[in-house]
């Protein structure tokens, strides 16, 4: 059995993108405080969104363009529900996975077994969208740790009221990054859509999003971390699939839960190193969660 | 800094009629007082006599309903702080508005209007706490800092943008007396330089002998205006709550046998933040007070935890009356006598939204015999509800209000009486009167004494070292775990106290 290293690296890439951007998307939101467990919701969402879009006009980038803001458009169901309403953000982040599943399940219909427009690839014939997730990991580190605007979003998610009583409009920067998150996993889906499966299946997310939140966690909320998570679910998943093709004697049961499996146990014996103690340096944001109300 | 001298005492800020309305509260109602350039202004009142939401106005945080401010002689209506930092208005916080995760640098950043590229910004911060003796390393993040370091962090926010006027928030209650006194050092600078500063605050002793002019306020209203070096404290205290206030009776106390006993408690930090317990030693007669002083995050919580039961010890480490209570946890202690009531008041002692009829079910059950063959006897934990209310003068429409809904004070009158009312052989509390005004906290007081005065061992754990100094027999002090020996308290001043603490953090580097 040959397995050519670069070419694994390649495919990794393509595997690791979806996860990248819902993962990167969820790491802005949460970093303002926000926990949206929707992340599942609005990748699915974004995957047929797009998927449409790139079949109707036959070009795959205006797809991705109607995902992106298709995933922030129905972020803005969650954030009026947390933001506004103050509704629990967990409960609220279920009602969007289960939401965007159920709606998308509806929608997809004709879409079921039309076959979307040629990606066309870019340098090193990896295509463009793979290119835009590799260079959204320093722009979001550099955003994060060296922008005025994502100081002030992560002062608003370490500690609500004291970027309150500073002057800052907590509830706005929120629905901002929330958003933003909304947009990267619709990218994200719509990358398994038009990029990566080639059609339109009805929940072809396959828990994604569930393993975009885990590594938001297991990044210890930075951006590298992010990218380190991704690709290696992406190696993972790249691995089992050649191992599949190559004809194992292992049931393919396992195979397809594996890079699942090594995602949760590295998230797991990481987290259990780091006890995500905040004296230790990086940590979850202090007002992960928590909504925010202020007396006027 | 400059400024027109030509205005020498001018009023930097005036406010004339000022009001404002909560739904059920009128906090301000016709407040009108003026600072001076270069003065130390107090603003003195009991909790709820409405200078927080005063100050907020001020600072853009809150508007009012009525009135008109100036600054200098522009009209200071600011829509949000950001508006008003331009203006020049400053504020210090009560509760340090701090980001915990982010950088000394990063916060500073967060508090400025254009804050200058980081390493610039970096080398001023350097700069300025060098000058005003208030070292700060910009790179450090705000966990890693003390108190009193963390309240620097926030007045260097405040001088980088050199405002004409710096509002402070009841800036002591978290600092040691040293650390207090560089304080005073620092505003002193500043008032020098021209800075008018309004100081919030209720304690009487600082007003005395360091602001110039008090103003002060009583269920909203200005009720009078006075030099307050002319006065003496007591004077003070009957404008802020309207009465003379009632002395505290200590008399009718005494020794008996010893109750308590900790040897060698120790405790591995429970959290990532929490302190250790390092070999606690400390002996408790019936119908002694034993007060355990310290700035907060010194073990305190960790020690009444060591204590009410939420964490075991090595055996022998806690005897009560000559049993070894080390191995059971927080009900078999309370059958044997010994009852805590902890400093966190709403979801440490007691249940937000349970009433306080099933709290007091809570710690009362076994003592009081409210629980029967795992039944609840509801009238009975009424009952003792109502004579818990009744005797603490907790002011509520009954005993089927949820403890969310009590205030401050009134929640903690209950969360003390519970305890005291099931006559406990030692109780041990933490912060009791923390956040709590006068009236309140006098009436707690008392009741600790004559809780001792009928024989109980009472261990008073408390950052407020005038209310140690009032109430123990024997004062000990809790510093990074350890607890050192204890002196009488008779004859103790708060040098001496301020020593036994570990004195001012960084204080020698500040006096350099």
């Amino acid at each position: 059995m040959m397995i050519d290293p670069l070419s694994v690296f390649l495919l990794l890439l393509s595997a690791a993108t979806p996860i990248l951007f819902a993962a990167l998307g969820e790491l802005v939101a949460e970093r303002a405080g926000v926990l949206n467990l929707g992340v599942e919701g609005m990748m699915i969402t974004g995957a047929l969104a797009g998927f449409a879009a790139a079949h109707g006009t036959g070009n795959p980038f205006l797809g991705f363009l109607v995902a992106a803001v298709a995933g922030a458009a129905i972020s803005l169901l969650f954030s009026a529900l947390t933001q506004l309403f103050l509704a629990n953000q967990v409960a609220s982040g279920l009602a969007l996975t289960l939401f965007g599943l159920g709606l998308t399940a509806m929608f997809g219909k004709p879409f079921e077994g039309v076959k979307a427009p040629a990606m066309p690839t870019g340098p090193l014939r990896i295509n463009w969208i793979v290119w835009l997730g590799l260079i959204m990991v320093p722009l979001i580190w550099w955003f994060l740790n060296r922008s005025r605007a994502g100081l002030i979003l992560r002062g608003v998610g370490e500690n609500h009221d004291a970027a309150h009583a500073l002057g800052y409009d907590v509830r706005l920067t929120r629905v901002t990054a929330v958003a933003f998150g909304g947009a990267m996993a619709g990218v994200g889906g719509a990358y398994v859509s038009i990029a990566s499966v080639l059609q339109w299946t009805e929940g072809m997310t396959a828990g994604a999003g569930w393993i975009a939140l885990a590594i938001v966690v297991f990044s210890n909320w930075t951006a590298p971390g992010v990218l380190a998570g991704a690709w290696l679910f992406g190696g993972v998943t790249v691995l089992q699939l050649r191992l599949q093709a190559a004809g194992v004697q292992v049931p393919v049961q396992l195979l397809s839960m594996a890079p699942y499996l090594a995602t949760i146990i590295v998230l797991v014996l990481i987290s259990a190193r780091q006890k995500f103690s905040r004296r230790a340096g990086g940590a979850a944001p202090g007002s992960l969660g928590q909504n925010f109300h202020a007396l006027r | 800094m400059t400024k027109g001298t030509n205005l020498t005492k001018a009023a930097v800020f005036r406010a004339t009629g000022i009001g404002k309305s909560y739904p059920g509260v009128r906090a301000n109602d016709d407040v009108s007082f003026a600072v001076a350039e270069g003065e130390i202004h107090a603003l003195l009142g009991e909790n709820g006599a409405g200078k927080s939401t005063l100050v907020k106005m001020i600072y853009g945080l809150v508007r009012p309903d009525q009135g008109q401010m100036w600054l200098g002689d522009a009209p200071h209506h600011p829509a949000d702080p950001r508006a008003a930092r331009a203006a020049g208005v400053a504020m210090v916080f009560q509760h340090f508005s701090l980001f915990d995760a982010l950088t000394v640098a990063e916060n500073i950043a967060l508090g400025m209007e254009n804050p200058p590229p980081r390493r610039e910004l970096a080398t001023r911060i350097t700069q300025v706490s060098h000058d005003f003796g208030l070292p700060l390393n910009p790179s450090r993040r705000i966990v890693t800092l003390s108190a009193g370091e963390r309240q620097r962090v926030e007045i260097i926010r405040c001088l980088l943008q050199n405002p004409r006027l710096l509002i402070m928030d009841e800036p002591t209650s978290v600092l040691t007396p040293q650390e207090a006194e560089l304080l005073f050092a620092t505003l002193r600078k500043l008032a020098a330089r021209g800075t008018a500063i309004l100081y919030i605050s209720h304690k009487l002793d600082e007003i005395r002998s360091h602001c110039d002019r008090a103003t002060i306020l009583r269920h909203g209203r200005v009720v009078d205006s006075c030099d307050p070096r002319a006065h003496t404290a007591r004077e003070l205290a009957a404008m802020m709550v309207g009465s003379e206030m009632r002395l505290i009776d200590r008399t009718g106390r005494r020794a008996g046998d010893m109750v308590l006993r900790v040897e060698n408690l120790s405790r591995s930090a429970p959290t990532a933040e929490g302190t250790a317990l390092k070999g606690v030693n400390l002996t408790l007669r019936a119908g002694e007070i034993l007060g355990i002083g310290g700035v907060a995050g010194n073990g305190q919580e960790e020690l009444l935890a060591a204590l009410s039961g939420e964490a075991r010890s090595i055996p022998g480490s806690v005897t009560l009356e000559g049993r070894d209570l080390s191995a059971l946890g927080p009900e078999p202690r309370r059958e044997a006598g010994l009852l805590a009531a902890p400093e966190d008041r709403l979801g440490h002692a007691a249940v937000p939204d349970f009433s306080l009829t099933e709290n007091t079910l809570l710690t009362a059950g076994a003592r009081k015999g409210l629980v029967r063959r795992g039944l609840i006897d509801h009238a009975g934990a009424r009952r003792y509800a109502e004579s818990v209310i009744s005797a603490f003068d907790v002011r509520i429409p009954g005993p089927g209000t949820a403890a969310r809904a009590l205030s401050g004070g009134n929640l903690q009158k209950f969360v003390i009486g519970r305890e005291v009312m099931q006559a406990p052989r030692v109780l041990v509390v933490n912060q009791p009167t923390w956040g709590v005004d006068a009236g309140a906290a006098a009436a707690v007081r008392q009741s600790l004494l004559d809780l001792a005065r009928k024989g109980a061992g009472v261990i008073v754990i408390s950052q407020d070292l005038d209310e140690l100094l009032e109430l123990s027999d024997r004062f000990c002090a809790l510093n990074e775990g350890r607890l050192s020996d204890p002196v009488p308290t008779e004859g103790l001043t708060l040098d001496r106290i301020g020593l036994m603490l570990g004195g001012a953090h960084g204080m020698e580097e500040a006096r350099l």
